[in-house]
């Protein structure tokens, strides 16, 4: 850590004002105060100091993520040992999982990056933190069949389009790892829905035995084969087919406690997304038209990616309603959304993905009817003290 | 009953104006700067609507229609006039839309004011023309049909423009790249909604 302190003190000469690469500025920038805290010190005003940046932030996420993320790499390699009929140890199910999500991730980082550090050069800007964590989720909502370069065209779209011309970082207004993953939904359909692509390898046909299918529980719920679905103590522990980082459901609490414990995912907003989720599948139960419909809160809580993206995509504080009380009504409404788009929309298997990016468009509008509340009930108070 | 609930939600969520038929985008992109005039001129449009497509139903199913002038006699039971509907059609909104500017000018001068020149351009909205000619096409079999047809899409077309505004007042001080300030960021916006819309595709009730 001292030797590459040095040797970054050593360098930064050259990307000053004037110095040979001081084109590269704000990359040079972003590796200093990535890996040290900075070590600038403001003199006289009235400064709140605090070891939070955004930067602190961004990794207090990624070590939330990393339990959901380290299960997710052992699941991908449980699920192809389960399909070829192979009987894995341990670190031979986390090896092949590795092997499969590593790149994933790789790509997702170094093309969302790269797009990163090219604004940030051509604005003169200091690199943006913001994509750190977008980089970590885009794997993790990702079948493991995904193909690379499908992960690197919906990166940089998103990023592109969903950030960068918005002005970067707390600018954009959907959720880019959401919009990553809604391109290579509705653009390559064949490669993020069926059963085939939820187990590694299965797409090119490799060595499948007789009786496993492969299909998520939320395939089977849509198929209306409700008995297929696995055991709530399987979808919990994550023991299923799924997407990346969101099959098991304990690891995502244990990121969930850590998000909750250093306050920086908003638990407004994910309780309230519970609470919309599990009244709408209340009411579906009073409804009860078909057998989706009767799927008990807590089957549907633990299928698919509702709970992964209560905690970890609906929280995101860009995206999200900034208002206290409009954070209710948006993490609510994502709940709602989310079953029902599930229970009465067969085009969609899981309504997670839309509901969020439906809700991050509806959000600044909340936002506006909340402090247009807020200005006319103070108005009110001011008024009626002039009165007396 | 049921028929007519589930064309509203349709209209309003799946068919949207905007987001699935991009009709009426002149004056949504024109005037979507703060949420306030836009909640009129959405107001407005849901206005007009109402009025001018079951006007323009009862016109197509008693005079344009081929078939339509039986009532008057026998002879004119093979007239078909549809090639009349386009003209009809914009005769009646734009009488209508002098309605609603003067109704306007009168009630609300604030609003009047802040809507411009764009109420009058109601008279050549497309989402408006689109409706009474998509209403023709999917010949709606009653008027309630039509009204409830008018209704849901004023009322998506209304949803559609007050997110705009809301998105575009918080990001009026965002650092968009100069060429895409104004109408650029705001075509791409709006792409972004659709995709957000697109969660609805699909869905019956």
């Amino acid at each position: 850590m001292k030797a590459l302190h040095e040797f970054l003190e050593r360098i930064r000469p050259l990307f000053k004002k004037g110095g040979r690469l001081s084109m590269f500025r704000s990359t040079f920038d972003a590796f200093d105060t990535f890996l040290f805290v900075p070590g600038k010190v403001t003199t006289g005003g009235s400064h709140i100091r605090d070891a939070i940046d955004l930067k602190r932030t961004m990794s207090v996420v990624i070590i939330a993520l990393m339990p959901a993320l380290l299960f997710g790499m052992w699941n991908v390699g449980y699920q192809r040992s389960l399909s070829i009929g192979a009987d894995w140890s341990l670190l031979q199910n986390f090896w092949y999982g590795f092997l499969v999500v590593l790149p994933i991730i790789i790509v997702s980082y170094v093309s969302g990056l790269a797009v990163e550090f090219i604004f940030a050069q051509i604005k003169g800007h200091e690199v943006n933190e913001g994509f750190l964590v977008s980089g970590m989720l885009i794997p993790m909502i990702m079948p493991p069949d995904v193909p690379l370069w499908m992960v690197a065209v919906a990166t940089v779209f998103a990023v592109i389009l969903g950030k960068e011309i918005f002005g970067g970082t707390g600018m954009n207004i959907v959720n880019p790892a959401l919009l990553a993953r809604a391109f290579i939904f509705f653009a390559y359909p064949a490669y993020i829905s069926g059963s085939q692509i939820w187990t590694a390898g299965l797409m090119e046909g490799q060595g499948v035995i007789d009786g496993f299918s492969g299909a998520t529980p939320m395939a089977h719920a849509a198929a209306g084969e409700m008995d297929k679905i696995p055991a709530l103590a399987d979808m919990f522990f994550g023991f299923i087919p799924g997407s990346i980082g969101e099959t098991s459901k304990l690891a995502i609490l244990l990121g969930a406690a850590i998000l909750l414990i250093t306050g920086v995912g908003s638990w407004r907003i994910i309780l309230s997304t519970l609470i919309g989720g599990v009244l709408t599948v209340l009411l579906f139960n009073a409804v009860s038209l078909n057998t989706y419909m009767d799927l008990s809160p807590l089957t549907q809580l633990m299928m698919g990616g509702f709970l992964f993206g209560a905690i970890f995509m609906a929280t995101d504080p860009v995206t999200a309603a900034q208002t206290f009380k409009g954070q209710y009504f948006y993490g609510f409404f994502v709940g709602v959304f989310a079953i029902l788009i599930r229970v009465l929309n067969p085009a969609y298997p899981e309504g997670m993905m839309l509901a969020i990016l439906l809700m991050n468009v509806v959000a600044p509008l909340i936002d506006h009817y909340v402090i247009q509340a807020n200005i006319r009930r103070r108005l009110k108070r001011a008024t009626i003290k002039l009165k007396a | 009953m049921e028929n007519l609930i589930n064309l509203f939600v349709r209209t309003i969520f799946i068919d949207n104006m905007i987001f699935a038929y991009f009709l009426g985008m002149c004056s949504y992109l024109a005037v979507s700067k703060t949420v306030k005039t836009s909640n009129g001129l959405g107001i407005a449009v849901i206005f007009v609507l109402v009025i001018t497509a079951p006007i323009n139903w009862l016109i197509d199913n008693y005079l344009l229609k081929a078939g339509a002038l039986s009532w008057l006699g026998a002879d004119f039971a093979t007239l078909d006039l549809s090639y009349l509907s386009f003209i009809m059609f914009i005769a009646v909104i734009a009488a209508i839309v002098q309605l609603v500017e003067m109704f306007v000018e009168k009630v609300s001068p604030p609003l009047y004011n802040a809507l411009g020149i764009f109420l009058p351009l109601i008279a050549v909205n497309c989402a408006i023309l689109g409706a009474s000619l998509f209403m023709q096409e999917r010949e709606y079999e009653t008027i309630g049909e039509s009204l409830v047809y008018a209704l849901g899409s004023g009322v998506g077309w209304w949803i559609a423009i007050v997110l705009l505004a809301a998105i575009r007042e918080k990001i009026r001080y965002s650092n968009i790249p100069a060429p895409l300030r104004g109408l650029g960021i705001t075509f791409i916006i709006t792409g972004l909604m659709a995709i957000a819309f697109m969660s609805f595709m699909g869905i019956k009730i």
